[in-house]
């Protein structure tokens, strides 16, 4: 696998290699009972991760990037609840299993790992560093209690955490959000999962640490031929990395191709408009940013009519009068959900 | 790979100034002098009532009917009550029904009460709700009437002591401990470790229990006065140990007719009783201070 982020193989593995589908999600929808009406987060997500694939999940706070990662797992707690669809993961599908039974449980961590936000909460502040870290490893290899420590040393080490040996001692409040996320991410891999679900990881750091954590991401799960889904609001931090990218918007994935052809040629008016409100560096100067008017939809008791309406520049007759329109292919492996042709104006 | 470039960026921080948890626990426990008092009160507290038979002059259960109701004299430190029996000695050794009564029954309770409030807020539900109205009629009852009734119907003696305590003071520990899983379990950490493939049973000891131990620890100190207390009472109302057992409300029961003669028989008693009180208190305070995790990493 081409290992330099910006080459023009990087982008094109996928036509380089045939890659087998290792995730298929078919038709997901998640939604939640609330007191004002049914919540809608996802509704009726399609989408494929192949093996060893960095996947982008992009879209604004509330379209449901975390939850349909969080169906995946079936991390789901009430009040909400899966309502349909599928979730092939390695042939099977995982949505047939409960929630709890230990099938599900075999593939979380072991299989699937996740990765989450808040580096500064996703750790037991009561538990040490190693202690956290052999509990997986117990739990799905087997390991004893000196293989266990062992490994976990050798995954800080891997993951930069200078004097590994020393820290794994260490409780989470020794360490600061960057080297927190670091742990995670070790933690993540230490079962060697096939995915690698990562929400939001760099969100709550700062930029120098993001631009670190990121790239470390991406050597990890290339050492463990790992695929990788980054799910962010920021299409800045897909850019590098993402080999594809699924951009969503209300519960829905609005656009999808290569990382590539997203940046060169946006399709969705949403897409467009998120392009425009980020500086970019190969562009001219004095470009100005220009912020999508609007706010996101409330998803109580959604109009059938698409929901980027409201805010959309390229609005069509069509638009007001049939429901939300389903993806369409516009180029090979380049799907949009829209009825106007933003390529003319 | 710049692996190497970002240990190079990130290696400053480990000079960051660490201190120990422990350390930092005994400096704010001991902060204040009032806490140590406490501390000493009961450690002695603890001795007495382990070398009991070796602390008591007298024995406490047999007395000399000439020596009855003697004031106190280098004989009899304390004086003796209307059976000739050493006031000194009963104390010492109704020290040790006292804490086991205490230790005890707040043991039970605590362990009960901490299982039912964990599974009660883990699961929630049907389920959390059936075990939360049960404990919650259970405190609307007056806890000294319950173990009244309870040792009416089991008879008197220590055990029964216990489990009527026990019982009484089982639903305090599952209110707090329902409260304390339903805030713990929404954190991160809860979700992260779900993510990893952790069941519930898992989740619960590893994750939710040791985040709620501080909490736990400090009602646990603070009840212990009260149970002891509530013995106390119970034996001073003619429940509880029996005699000849050594029982410190069963001493001031039994003084109270002859307060204005030998106000000793009943005093020193209920001073021991008060200072015993008064010192679990006290340590419970302080354990709470110095648990306090808003604390961590400050002082």
């Amino acid at each position: 696998m081409p290992s330099t982020p910006g080459s023009e193989a990087y982008y094109n593995v996928r036509k380089d290699k045939k890659m087998t589908e290792l995730l298929k999600v078919n038709n997901l929808v998640t939604q939640f009972k609330t007191e004002s009406g049914l919540v809608k987060a996802v509704d009726g997500v399609t989408y494929h991760i192949d093996q060893q694939e960095i996947v982008g999940l992009v879209g604004e706070s509330g379209c449901g990037k975390s939850v349909s990662q969080l169906s995946v797992m079936q991390l789901i707690r009430a009040p909400g609840e899966i309502a349909a669809g599928e979730v092939i993961f390695e042939g099977d599908n995982l949505l047939k299993y409960h929630a709890n039974g230990p099938e599900m449980r075999a593939v979380r961590g072991a299989k699937i790992a996740m990765i989450f936000q808040e580096p500064m909460t996703s750790l037991n502040p009561v538990l040490t560093i190693g202690q956290q870290m052999t509990e997986m490893l117990d739990l799905h290899l087997k390991m004893n209690r000196e293989a266990a420590r062992d490994r976990a040393v050798e995954l800080l080490g891997m993951v930069g955490i200078p004097g590994a040996e020393n820290r794994i001692d260490d409780y989470p409040h020794h360490f600061s959000g960057g080297m927190r996320q670091r742990v995670m991410i070790a933690m993540g891999l230490s079962c060697n999962p096939r995915m690698l679900i990562a929400d939001e990881p760099t969100t709550a750091l700062d930029v120098t640490t993001q631009a670190q954590l990121l790239e470390l991401m991406k050597d990890m799960v290339e050492k463990f031929r790992t695929s990788l889904v980054i799910v962010t609001h920021n299409l800045g931090v897909v850019a590098r990395y993402a080999q594809r990218i699924y951009v969503m918007y209300a519960g829905r994935i609005v656009e999808t191709s290569t990382t590539k052809e997203i940046f060169a040629n946006p399709c969705h008016p949403y897409t467009i408009g998120l392009l425009k409100s980020i500086p970019r560096l190969d562009e001219e100067e004095g470009r100005k940013l220009i912020p999508i008017d609007g706010l996101p939809p409330n998803l109580i008791n959604m109009p059938p009519t698409c929901a980027f309406l409201p805010r959309c520049s390229f609005r069509v007759d069509r638009c007001t009068k049939e429901p939300w329109p389903p993806l369409a292919e516009v180029s090979p492996g380049h799907y949009v959900s829209c009825y106007a042709n933003t390529k003319e104006k | 790979m710049n692996l190497e470039n970002a240990t190079a960026i990130e290696g400053f921080e480990e000079t960051a100034p660490r201190v120990s948890e422990w350390r930092r626990f005994w400096r704010v426990f001991l902060q204040r002098r009032i806490v140590i008092f406490g501390l000493v009160v009961l450690t002695l507290l603890v001795i007495t009532a382990i070398f009991a038979e070796g602390l008591a002059p007298y024995n406490p259960y047999k007395g000399k009917m000439i020596d009855s109701l003697q004031q106190p004299s280098s004989t009899y430190l304390l004086g003796t009550d209307i059976q000739g029996r050493d006031t000194l000695s009963r104390l010492i050794f109704g020290a040790r029904t006292a804490l086991l009564v205490g230790f005890v029954t707040t043991i039970i309770a605590a362990v009960f009460g901490t299982i039912l409030g964990m599974i009660a807020g883990f699961f929630s539900g049907i389920l959390g709700m059936i075990i939360m109205r049960i404990m919650d009629a259970l405190m609307g009852f007056p806890m000294l009437l319950l173990a009244l009734i309870l040792s009416a119907v089991l008879g008197g003696g220590i055990q029964n002591v216990i489990i009527a305590l026990g019982v009484a003071m089982v639903p305090g520990y599952a209110r707090v401990m329902n409260g304390l899983t339903l805030s713990l379990k929404e954190n991160d950490y809860v979700l992260a470790e779900r993510s990893m493939g952790a069941n519930n049973w898992r989740t619960m000891l590893r994750h939710i229990f040791p985040n709620s131990l501080a909490p736990i620890l400090v009602l646990i100190t603070t009840q212990l006065g009260m149970v002891i207390l509530a013995e106390a009472s119970l034996s001073f109302l003619g429940i509880g140990i029996k005699p000849p057992g050594a029982a410190w409300g069963a001493m001031v029961n039994a003084g109270y007719k002859y307060l204005s003669t030998n106000p000793v028989l009943s005093f020193a008693p209920g001073l021991a009783i008060m200072l015993v009180v008064f010192a679990f208190q006290l340590v419970g305070d302080g354990l709470r201070d110095a648990l306090d995790p808003r604390l961590r990493g400050l002082l």
